[in-house]
């Protein structure tokens, strides 16, 4: 289980590194997928809640998202590069001191025995801020939405911790407005682009003190 | 159960408005499950049900504190919205009549929500449904705000969907089942673990802060309100805003349960003063009106933060304060967006002379701008007097004084521009004159029918409304 999400973290600098649009899509979409997986692997007795979940996220996250995003990605007819507000390698150094203060962190925080040995709680800190590097340190729209998905998928894997305790009708909830987000983010991407011509959100600008 | 009706009401409407055939009428639903959910809200204010043990959501004191509000509120606003939409007949009123309406249901759900984990859904929902509100428009300025709204609301209701995962872990680790509830959660007191619980009240205050536009997270607000149709920033303002501060007040007392009392009182007066003093410096240098009011709102935020920093009589202020900036802002959006239609543009350089152009509307923007100011005799005056009150109650003279500079700042800035709005000779070039408002009762009645609530709720208080402040301040802080 340590070692899928050592994967995702992976992911995550990937999507840091990339510098093309479609392979930051398919990082967060890999990553997505990944952490759909794990449910699965956590949970010791066969639960068809947790299989109809897994499903659920490994759809959404690794294909109806990445396709909504490429075909908006289709539709703009933007050229594929990034075009990083921070280069790559000062945003790849940032995601790596994010997973070392994530470790420390998840060290100085109280865990319970089952917990102690697993990277849950670091990779979920690190997805976090390595999301939130990405949100901020890029200006084409698209690669904010797949900063946002990577912050979200941090935080999926934090509620991972609380898999026997909540219920997973507030995880299916939790799903569907993660989906209808990104839908609803697809629509406004769509109209920025016909209104300004761009999804370069630096021309978002007309509106400021 | 009449609670869920609530709820069902303004759902089942959304899900009429959908399929109502007719673009004229169908605005039409707006006033009649407005009224409907109103008169539902005000009966269940005077009958409180009793609430079920471990329920998902119930009319509880704090929901029965507020909820009337919200419900008055969504009422006037859809009056209004009837002649707006006959205004602007030529976009497709479907997906605006229809997300109004989701809105109220969901804002009933999550006012109510006893349960971490539902509050987050639905205040996500609220979030997404009212994109559609903001960009009505169509214009580009509206697509960048409702760029920005979302990306910093998603961000920032992500931040809590993460703060509400560590508290259920707090509850976990502390021996508990990882329980969301917050009765079970607060029934679990000291023995949530405290690491964790500091982290989940980080986080949750940031995310339901940024929803409820506290500075620093503030900076989607005047970017919504400048561009939103009026009603829908008087929703934003008196309605999506109250959700966050419930929120914040429910998890508040979680922690407070937790023994974190000190640490929540601290930093919700940090924020606070924080927000009242960034909205102040903004609002002495703004330019355009309909961003101004989303300074005010900022700041009010920071007023209602200070009163819950401030324990028992803090609360209740707090509470006091909800209802009077609420329908006083409600006042102020419809008036703004009547002077923004006749002028045609919403920056002083650009507008002057509103008293001649659009009279009625610009008397009762002005009124409107010195009830928020807190000129006697408005309900805000008393709000935030006792809030004040409270201040020296509890021997904070710092918070008291620095309290009352913002608010004569913000006084300074508000009265600058809207002197400078209303006076002086009108722009010849702004609209021409076949396209001008006309001030029929439609657009007239809605704002001034939240003055005059705003009046009655300073002159005469009622003792059913102050009861049920009472019952939810001793709920949240059962030690005066």
């Amino acid at each position: 289980m340590n070692l899928l999400i050592g994967l995702a973290m992976g992911f995550s600098l990937v999507a840091l590194a990339s510098s093309r649009l479609p392979s930051v899509i398919r990082a967060a979409a890999f990553q997505g997928m990944i952490l759909g997986t794990l449910p699965l692997v956590l949970e010791e007795k066969f639960h068809w809640l947790v299989v109809a979940v897994a499903i659920g996220t490994i759809t959404v996250k690794g294909f109806v998202i990445p396709n909504l995003l490429r075909r908006a990605l289709r539709a703009a007819n933007i050229d594929r590069e990034v075009e990083p507000l921070l280069g790559f390698v000062p945003s790849l150094l940032l995601g790596a001191a994010a997973i070392i203060g994530a470790a420390a962190l998840g060290n100085e925080l109280p865990l319970r025995p089952e917990h102690a040995k697993s990277l849950l709680v670091p990779g979920s800190f690190a997805t976090v801020v390595c999301g939130f590097i990405l949100l901020m340190a890029r200006t084409k729209a698209i690669s904010q939405v797949c900063g946002y998905l990577i912050l979200e998928n941090g935080i999926y894997l934090f509620g991972l911790l609380l898999i026997n305790s909540t219920p997973l009708l507030v995880e299916a909830g939790i799903l569907l407005d993660l989906t209808v987000a990104v839908f609803v983010i697809g629509i406004i991407v769509d109209r920025i682009q016909r209104e300004f011509d761009t999804l370069d959100t630096r021309k978002l600008t007309s509106l400021r003190e | 159960m009449k609670e869920i009706f609530l709820i069902a009401l303004p759902l089942v409407f959304a899900a009429a408005a959908f399929a109502w055939p007719n673009e004229q009428t169908r605005s039409r639903l707006l006033p009649v499950a407005g009224g409907l959910h109103a008169a539902l809200a005000l009966w269940l204010l005077v009958n409180p049900p009793t609430l079920a043990a471990n329920a998902w959501f119930g009319f509880d004191p704090l929901a029965r504190a507020v909820l009337p509000m919200v419900s008055l509120l969504f009422l006037v606003c859809s009056i209004y919205a009837v002649t707006y939409l006959q205004i602007r007949a030529e976009r497709k009123n479907r997906i605006f009549v229809t997300a109004l309406l989701v809105m109220l249901g969901l804002l009933s759900l999550a006012l109510q929500a006893q349960n971490l984990g539902l509050l987050w859904v639905a205040a996500e929902a609220t979030t997404l449904v009212t994109v559609p509100l903001l960009h009505f428009t169509g214009t580009a300025r509206a697509f960048e705000a409702s760029w920005k709204y979302l990306l910093v609301g998603g961000t920032g209701i992500a931040l809590s969907l993460l703060g509400s995962f560590c508290l259920g872990y707090a509850s976990l680790h502390g021996g508990g089942n990882g329980d969301l509830t917050f009765t079970a959660l607060i029934a679990q007191g000291a023995t949530l673990t405290r690491p964790w619980l500091i982290t989940a009240w980080v986080l949750l205050l940031a995310g339901y802060g940024t929803k409820m536009g506290l500075a620093p997270m503030h900076t989607w607000k005047p970017d919504a309100y400048g561009e939103a149709p009026g009603m829908v920033g008087a929703l934003l303002a008196g309605g999506t805003t109250t959700m966050a501060f419930v929120a914040i007040l429910r998890v508040k007392q979680v922690v407070d349960a937790a023994g974190g009392s000190a640490m929540t009182e601290r930093t919700l007066l940090a924020f606070g003063l924080f927000s009242m003093l960034v909205a102040a410096l903004f609002l002495l240098s703004t330019p355009d009106y309909k961003r101004m009011l989303a300074y005010s709102s900022v700041e009010h935020m920071g007023i209602l933060t200070v009163g819950a920093a401030l324990g028992g009589a803090g609360i209740w202020a707090a509470l006091f304060h909800v209802w009077t900036n609420g329908l006083t802002k409600g006042a102020l959006f419809l008036s703004a967006s009547n002077i923004r239609r006749a002028a045609g543009a919403q920056t002083e350089d650009k507008v002057a002379g509103m008293a001649w152009r659009s009279p009625a509307s610009a008397r009762i923007f002005v009124v409107g701008i010195l009830a928020v100011t807190a000129c006697p005799p408005f309900g805000v005056f008393f709000s935030e007097l006792k809030i004040i009150l409270a201040t020296f109650q509890t021997n904070n003279t710092f918070a008291a004084t620095a309290f009352l500079g913002c608010l004569l700042f913000a006084f300074f800035g508000m009265a600058r521009l809207v002197f400078a709005i209303v006076d002086g000779r009108p722009r010849a070039a702004a609209r021409a004159p076949g396209k001008q408002l006309r001030e029929t009762p439609g657009v007239i009645v809605p704002p001034l029918l939240f003055l005059a609530l705003s009046l009655w709720l300073g002159l005469a208080t009622p003792a059913l409304l102050r009861d049920a402040w009472s019952t939810a301040a001793k709920l949240l802080s059962p030690t005066p």
